[in-house]
């Protein structure tokens, strides 16, 4: 995926003036979360499972090179592969490789992130293969031409008649703008690439050491079809989603759930421990899990660690409200939202994303909402700092901050500017008290007026009422109790 | 009050943004503060709580302001003020020291002591003794930083539900930010814009004549939006209310009589 991380501000700007984005936006601010806190105020132990989740997470990232091992030694017992990838071109490689063995001509793919991290289905098309996205989201982003927007919702950023539009136009068929009737029109398309695929490609939610199995939850089953019915199936996944044991995973997939779309227990929760055994009726002949670390290994011991904990539920850009403004594509990289500002930086570059740890408020909702409690805003700060450090953030800012610092550290000199502000502002309020627009162009101007200072400072006015009575009121309060 | 015990010796942590904007803030405090038995002083070497230069990646300056904060209010059994946002700030300190630099160990005390004023009222003192007069309807918008960091939520609600004759209207999405975010509104104005619009319509939504809050950035921020938009709805901070001293106009309002304006 092209990298537009850079080019933050004009896209949020165009998804601002989009009335078809702000209205799927609209339906997503009223959906997830309010599914969520249903969710989550019917499950009186849900804290104490967000705990139990994030150290779980924690003990794992401490024995990673451990648990990572016996998931290997298990994947293998279980006449499976493990493919270890450094990077996005390991991968790519190595997943080609199976391909070409086998000679495919077309893969079905499950809904995997990660695939999208490493380009996957560019390369594969360059090389020959045709991948087939089975997820209805990215089957309909596929036909766009388009990439996903959201993590667990690809298509979030579509309407109804986005797809009515392109499944007419790529299907031939009239159009329709009933659900269920697309949906029937997808499924009936699907099928037959469904059979006809000679490898399945899926993405892991968590990867069981114990038993050396990988998950998929979805909720439209066509994760199963893509893992069972092709002769191949290639998990791509990285190493962060190991857990120890299967109690572990169903820990974790009541927190997933919840966390994203408010359900209980997603609609499919479906294993894969290997290929398909002598007596089995189905399933593939090859099972194979690449591991991808892609700087995640990195990250250990760094003040980034806690994100390694992240089970992509998507909780932190439902709730987000800078998410809610601009959508998912504005951010320009795979994974958007909080989780997307604190892992992009790390995957593509701070030069070329930092605009995404900029563009929150640190409200704190994404971390109130964290299944695994990852310090979001935090650790995005830590992304700021990095930036300072290189000199990167704009050189306007820079001298703001820092003159502004200069005044903070002098409490004389500080006294001085405040009383000056006061005073200006306060003319240029006027008689209305105020202030419509502001020299330079200013942001805060631009969209709303800036209250004018009520006169005088606080400390003056203290020392002021100090000097002349023994107990301090102010000189406005006729009735002062 | 306690007769036994002797008062509480508080220091006002004034804010920036209170000391420039809105002095009569401070005042409202203050007179909380020494109605609930407190002995009011204001350091007069504090200047800012360093939250600029901390959420911008500048972790060096924030570190000599936040000295200055701590050496201003050594001493101090609590230090109080107007906001959730610089309190929460205030609590951070720690962290920008190393376990041998002898600031480590004074930034955890302050981070002890530090309180928000609901907070410090309702949760320190069990205050709720609040001599006011406030006719109508008021929203109330809480301030992530006092909400999510400090826990502020039902503090300034028990105190405002003391008030004879007002009348709390909750608006929607009361706890989703306003898109202030210090330095965020100047540096994604478009974004900023979007989020205090939503928040403007959901005060309107609600037909309440005041909004209140805790923070006087988000006050401000929200005040210049219903003022661009034409909305009658005053904005205030909580304690001006709390306080009785909404006699002053409130924030972004003329003087009622603009004859007596110089």
């Amino acid at each position: 995926m092209q990298i537009n991380s850079p080019d933050f501000k004009n896209s949020s700007k165009k998804a601002l003036d989009n009335p078809g984005l702000q209205k799927a936006l609209g339906n997503l601010r009223n959906g997830f979360p309010v599914k969520r806190a249903n969710a989550v105020q019917r499950m009186p132990e849900f804290e104490l499972l967000r705990n139990e989740g994030r150290d779980i997470k924690n003990h794992v990232i401490a024995n990673l090179d451990f648990y990572l091992e016996e998931f290997e030694t298990n994947v293998t017992k279980n006449g499976g592969n493990v493919h270890w990838a450094c990077d996005a071109e390991d991968a790519r490689k190595a997943i080609l490789d199976i391909c070409q063995k086998a000679n495919a001509k077309t893969v079905t793919k499950g809904k995997s992130m990660v695939s999208e991290e490493i380009n996957l289905n560019e390369y594969l098309e360059s090389n020959g293969v045709q991948p087939v996205e089975t997820d209805l989201g990215e089957y309909i982003l596929q036909l766009r031409e388009d990439h996903p927007s959201h993590i667990i919702a690809p298509a979030i950023h579509l309407n109804l008649d986005d797809v009515s539009s392109i499944f007419s136009e790529k299907h031939g068929t009239p159009h329709t703008s009933d659900p269920a009737a697309l949906m029937q029109e997808a499924r009936e398309v699907l099928r037959d690439k469904f059979v006809a695929a000679d490898v399945g490609i899926t993405g892991a939610n968590f990867c069981v050491a114990e038993t050396g199995s990988t998950i998929i939850v979805t909720n439209e089953g066509n994760g199963d079809l893509t893992q069972t019915l092709p002769r191949v199936h290639i998990v791509i996944t990285t190493i962060d989603k190991v857990v120890p044991t299967l109690e572990d995973m169903s820990l974790f997939l009541r927190l997933l759930a919840r966390s994203a779309t408010g359900q209980e227990f997603t609609v499919y929760n479906t294993l894969s421990t290997g290929p398909r055994r002598e007596n089995d009726a189905d399933g593939p002949e090859e099972y194979h899990v690449v591991l991808l670390d892609n700087g995640r290994s990195e990250m250990i011991g760094t003040q980034f660690q806690d994100m390694l904990r992240c089970i992509r539920c998507s909780a932190c850009m439902n709730h987000c409200p800078v998410y809610g403004a601009v959508g998912g594509h504005a951010y320009g990289w795979v994974y958007p939202g909080p989780m997307g500002s604190v892992l992009t930086p790390k995957l593509i570059g701070i030069e070329k994303s930092g605009h995404l740890p900029n563009a929150s408020t640190f409200c704190g909702k994404c971390e109130s909402v964290c299944p695994v409690h990852i310090p979001l805003p935090k650790m995005m700060r830590h992304w700021r700092e990095k930036e300072f450090e290189k000199h990167l953030s704009p050189k306007g800012f820079r001298f703001g901050i820092g003159t502004w610092a200069y005044f903070a550290k002098r409490p004389a000199l500080y006294r001085w500017l405040a009383r000056a502000s006061a005073f200006s502002l306060k003319l240029m309020g006027g008689k209305s008290r105020r202030i419509r627009s502001l020299p330079l162009k200013n942001g805060w101007t631009a969209w709303r007026d800036l209250p004018a200072p009520e006169g005088g400072t606080f400390m003056d006015q203290w020392k002021k009422n100090q000097s002349t009575e023994t107990s301090p009121s102010h000189p406005d309060n006729k009735c002062r109790s | 009050m306690t007769l036994t015990n002797p008062p509480h010796r508080v220091g006002l942590f004034v804010t920036c943004l209170v000391d420039m904007f809105r002095p009569s803030i401070g005042f409202a405090t203050v007179k909380l503060l020494e109605q609930a038995g407190c002995i009011v002083e204001v350091p007069d070497t504090q200047t800012c709580c360093g939250q600029p230069s901390f959420n911008s990646g500048d972790r060096s300056s924030t570190a000599e302001i936040a000295k200055n904060v701590i050496d201003a209010f050594d001493g101090f059994e609590y230090i109080v003020g107007p906001s959730g946002s610089c309190i929460g700030m205030l609590r951070q300190y720690p962290e920008l020291f190393s376990d041998n630099d002898p600031y480590k160990a004074r930034a955890e005390t302050l981070a002890t002591r530090a309180y928000e004023i609901t907070s410090f009222l309702t949760d320190i003192l069990s205050f709720d003794q609040i001599i006011a007069d406030y006719q109508g309807s008021i929203t109330y918008h809480d301030s992530c930083a006092g909400l999510r960091e400090l826990g502020v939520k039902n503090q300034p609600r028990q105190l405002l539900g003391k008030i004879d004759n007002l009348d709390i209207k909750e608006m929607n999405e009361a706890e989703t930010c306003c898109g202030f975010g210090g330095t965020f509104c100047i540096k994604y104005p478009d974004i900023s814009n979007r989020m205090v619009s939503n928040k403007s319509s959901n005060a309107e939504d609600t037909g309440a004549k005041t909004l209140l809050g805790g923070d006087l950035g988000c006050l401000l921020n929200m005040a210049g939006k219903l003022k661009r938009e034409g909305s009658t709805i005053e904005v205030r901070h909580v304690v001006e209310v709390l306080a009785n001293m909404t006699q002053a106009p409130a924030i972004g309002e003329a003087q009622y009589d603009l004859a007596n304006e110089l």
